[in-house]
């Protein structure tokens, strides 16, 4: 019997494969690694390329990916693909932005940074009053209804 | 006839606001089953992720990252998922509820608290009523890409490592089913010990770690954070879509009993009017 293991290739948005090979081989940060089954247990980060795997009875598939993080357990291994192409600075940006946009809104509204808990009690109580009395009324119609 | 003019229109409007109800319901339905399948797309990874983080915690790194490290709480992060649009029926009303709750049970503790928002009604909330607000990502639309949550996840993330925040937690609805959406709160940061899947080795091993055991650390975990994140939004619009539908099948169904009525009164108003006018005629008849 020809040995085999598992592979699972996710990204956050879809699954891209699943099933039973004999090799994978990813592109890992440190060079291309081929991984056959009962490899150590290894963890490495991915750079942008293919991931080759090959199948039970020796068929060849390619997936692209843009980076992520490759696992590796002597059964099981798992290709957890990054989405989109990740770069420090972009990310920082990003991050930058939403801070911005918190504080424009911030400015914008009469706002305190003390949370009015009285306040949003007395709200969220009085709009929970109004779906119950719309709850309310609707079966009330419905019960004078014959 | 003069006699049925103002419920005619009365009758008018309110079909007019019917059809209206009876679109949105039709869009939310069909948008609830994409969002749904999307929700089940992002639920392999989450499951791939949390079994290496699962791993990870049986493996015994050198490197012990800040994310697994308890603190002494002094200062709480919460990210709270709520929709950018509303006519959803009570679905932000009850997770605000249990904002609300939580943070009032926070501040009696002495915690301080950053707020992190997703979505506009959020934003909306907040404003009104205070809160320190640090990050905020609205309009995502109803395919969100994770990319579009990496800036407002990354701010919590740093603040935790900094030590600005020692403990991180997600609000968002959970999908039960179309009829029932459950605001829940999940702690993201410190991580949490994952369920055991019961194949421990027995003797201590640890990974290859490929460059360093602290960089692909912090990759892993700052990715199992983020995909917990974009969970909670995705599913949050799954909640989001199936409250609309059920909230706009309610508008449309008492929008026809208010048809009903109206036209029952009108009926008799115009049968009225012509009882009426025959009377009359016949008496002017007998009187000449």
């Amino acid at each position: 019997m020809s040995m085999t293991m598992h592979v699972n290739i996710v990204s956050a948005e879809e699954e891209i494969f699943a099933g039973t090979v004999e090799q994978v081989h990813a592109p890992a940060v440190m060079g291309e690694v081929g991984i056959y089954p009962r490899h150590t247990q290894m963890l490495t980060r991915l750079k942008p390329g293919e991931v080759r795997i090959i199948r039970e009875g020796g068929e060849e598939e390619f997936y692209f990916i843009s980076g992520g993080i490759l696992e590796v357990q002597p059964h099981v291994v798992t290709v957890l693909a990054d989405t989109a192409l990740r770069a420090k600075d972009v990310d920082e940006e990003a991050a930058l932005e939403a801070k911005r946009r918190a504080e424009e809104s911030i400015r914008e509204g009469s706002n305190s940074d003390e949370f009015d808990v009285a306040k949003a009690e007395l709200q969220l109580a009085e709009a929970v009053a109004m779906l119950r009395t719309v709850d309310h009324l609707r079966k009330k119609l419905k019960g004078s209804r014959v | 006839m003069a006699i049925g003019k103002e419920i005619r229109t009365q009758i008018k409007s309110v079909q007019n606001t019917q059809k209206i109800t009876s679109a949105m319901e039709m869009v939310a339905a069909s948008k609830m089953r994409k969002a749904q399948e999307r929700m089940a797309a992002t639920r392999p990874y989450a499951e791939n992720i949390s079994r290496v983080i699962g791993h990870l915690a049986k493996a015994h790194p050198e490197y012990k990252h800040p994310f697994m490290l308890h603190r002494e709480v002094k200062r709480v992060g919460i990210i709270v998922v709520s929709t950018d649009r509303g006519l959803c029926g009570g679905l932000n009303t009850n997770l605000f509820k249990a904002a609300t709750v939580a943070m009032k049970e926070w501040m009696e503790s002495d915690l301080e608290i950053d707020i992190c928002v997703v979505g506009q009604k959020g934003v909306g909330f907040f404003k009104r009523h205070g809160g320190k607000v640090v990050a905020q990502k609205t309009h995502m639309g109803d395919s969100p890409k994770i990319e579009d949550l990496l800036g407002s996840i990354k701010v919590m993330n740093d603040a935790f490592i900094n030590g600005e925040i020692d403990q991180l937690q997600l609000l968002n609805n959970k999908f039960i089913n179309t009829m029932t959406q459950k605001p829940t709160l999940q702690q993201l940061l410190p991580l949490v010990e994952g369920a055991d899947d019961g194949e421990d080795l027995g003797y201590r091993w640890d990974y290859i770690y490929e460059p360093d055991a602290k960089e692909v650390l912090d990759e892993t975990l700052m990715r199992y954070v983020e995909s917990l994140v974009y969970q909670g939004v995705v599913e949050n619009i799954a909640c989001e879509q199936s409250a609309r539908m059920v909230a706009m099948k309610a508008a449309t169904d008492n929008a026809g009993d208010l048809i009903d009525d109206l036209e029952l009164v009108y009926n008799k108003a115009r049968q009225g009017a012509i009882t009426q006018e025959l009377s009359e005629i016949v008496a002017g008849a007998a009187a000449v």
